[in-house]
């Protein structure tokens, strides 16, 4: 009976899922569809906790519906028609789609049953299990993202980074918003504390429990998105060169420990036992930062306006909450 | 015993939650929408949590999850406040 | 002491439960999609994140996971930042 009973939840969930996906996809009303892609992410997340995932679904909570939402509804303030217009011709016949899109779903197909197949799979908590107590965390989600393998973390920071170069060589920041009314500011006075206060704690579990820089980050930047939303222009963003240094924590603070390693004739990013934790930490506080940073320079889509006229340094910190 | 106060509990928290869904259907305007999703969910959720805290047991998941209703509440009436308030800005019209 | 369900029993009944919720969020979502205005779907969403911190919550139960009530904790406070993004783009630019 409980069997059937999660079958049928999994294919509940599984098949809003699709249909999710396609009406967020296939309207061609911009309102609904941006709506319908906050709900699909909203329902990931509930997707990633059913499947015993809750760093995902934090993250996919905060990045996938929070942020992303947030930054499709502004977008939507510059749309000048409701509508997408009708595709226009397509520059590869049709049928080559078709063909190329059956062959891929082939491909895919392959590999799964293939995978399933195998009769002895490596299973990866037990591999991270065997090595955890080396890593510094007893979280093995964190063991694995910051230290075995934190190459490939290192260069998720670098390609938010890179992002970051595209939203600053397009253009300024848009100009703000007008300072809010009573609930607006009394939302944001306790909310954006609270979210600060979020994002420390998802900062400081993440050694030991679901959480991590890039929830943290994430969570950060939906403090920076709430006080721009009521009226403060740089979001509290730090001022000039803080701001630049603070983007560039995240790959820099990482690159700087790994590459220490090799002063001390270890190999790239091989923390000592020893010191992985207090290391993990760093990186991770200062990835926080960092990719807070990114997020809420997306949002502003540029750097804050007054950028250039503030740019001494000993004006320091970040702004004041208001 | 505790067993089945909690689950009663957790009905009748999802038996507000249909009811707030049924409001958001069925009620002809954004205003009457928004009221009876707010008032009827955080009823069904503030039930549904104290089921799940009889069920859970420690003190640590009560308080968290008190923290969580609370939070709701002051969030979700917020927020309706805010998306009627611009919908009346915009005259209703979209 | 002798207990009214068995575990198995009791995960069942919760299971149904969540069933019913999510079925009860699926219904709500058609006023996502039929609208009218961006305001009426939006209310759509505030259900979904009321009803998943109640998903949420069940779901903890079900899976012996307390973290999952800080997913649903940062559910909470996205949601309202969601709102307010959405009923403060229009104000805007000025």
């Amino acid at each position: 009976m409980t069997e059937t009973l999660w079958i049928l939840f999994d294919l509940l969930l599984a098949a809003m899922l699709l249909g999710l996906g396609a009406a967020a996809v296939g309207t061609r009303d911009l309102k609904r569809g941006v709506v319908l892609f906050i709900v699909f992410g909203l329902f990931m997340a509930l997707v990633w906790a059913r499947l015993r995932a809750p760093d995902l679904a934090l993250a996919e909570a905060a990045i996938g519906a929070g942020i992303a939402g947030a930054l499709l509804l502004a977008a939507l303030r510059d749309e000048p028609a409701a509508e997408v217009p009708a595709p226009a011709r397509l520059a590869v016949p049709g049928w080559l789609l078709t063909l190329f899109t059956i062959g891929l779903a082939v491909v895919v197909g392959w590999a799964l049953i293939d995978a399933l197949a195998t009769a002895q799979p490596q299973r990866l908590l037990p591999l991270v299990s065997a090595e955890i107590a080396s890593s510094g965390v007893s979280h093995p989600v964190t063991a694995v993202l910051l230290n075995f393998r934190a190459y490939d973390t290192l260069l998720e920071l670098a390609v938010v980074l890179t992002a970051v170069y595209g939203i600053v060589a397009l253009a300024p920041a848009r100009p703000g918003f007008r300072p809010a009314g009573p609930v607006l500011e009394g939302l944001v006075g306790w909310l954006v504390p609270l979210l600060i206060v979020t994002a420390a704690y998802l900062l400081w579990a993440g050694a030991h429990a679901p959480g991590g820089a890039f929830q943290a980050g994430a969570t950060l930047a939906a403090a920076a998105v709430l006080l721009r939303l009521g009226g403060h222009p740089r979001a509290a963003l730090p001022p000039g060169t803080w701001l630049r240094l603070t983007l560039v924590a995240g790959v820099g603070v990482f690159l700087l420990v790994g590459v220490a390693q090799l002063a001390f004739g270890r190999a790239f990013l091989a923390y000592p036992v020893d010191l992985a934790g207090g290391l993990i930490l760093l990186i991770e506080a200062a990835a926080t930062l960092a990719i807070a940073a990114a997020l809420a320079m997306a949002y502003l889509g540029g750097y804050p306006s007054d950028w250039h006229s503030s740019a001494s340094a000993k004006q320091g910190g970040k702004d004041d909450a208001g | 015993m505790v067993d089945l106060l909690a689950l009663t509990l957790i009905v009748v928290g999802l038996f507000f939650f249909a009811i707030g869904t049924l409001g958001l259907l069925r009620l002809p305007d954004l205003h009457s929408r928004l009221h009876a999703l707010t008032k009827a969910d955080n009823i069904g959720l503030g039930l549904l949590a104290l089921g799940v805290v009889l069920l859970d047991g420690s003190w640590q998941t009560g308080l968290k999850l008190l923290l969580v209703w609370l939070l709701v509440l002051f969030a979700s009436s917020s927020s309706a406040h805010a998306i009627a308030r611009y919908a009346g800005r915009r005259g209703g019209a979209q | 002491m002798q207990t009214l369900f068995t575990p198995e029993l009791l995960e069942s009944a919760l299971l149904i439960a969540l069933l019913v919720l999510v079925l009860t969020l699926v219904v709500g979502l058609l006023r996502a999609l039929v609208g009218p205005t961006l305001e009426d779907r939006l209310s759509a969403a505030l259900l979904l994140g009321t009803g998943g911190v109640a998903y949420l919550a069940l779901l903890m139960l079900l899976l012996d996971m307390p973290a999952l009530l800080d997913v649903a904790l940062l559910l909470a406070l996205l949601a309202a930042v969601v709102a307010a993004a959405m009923t403060r783009r229009e104000v805007g630019d000025g």
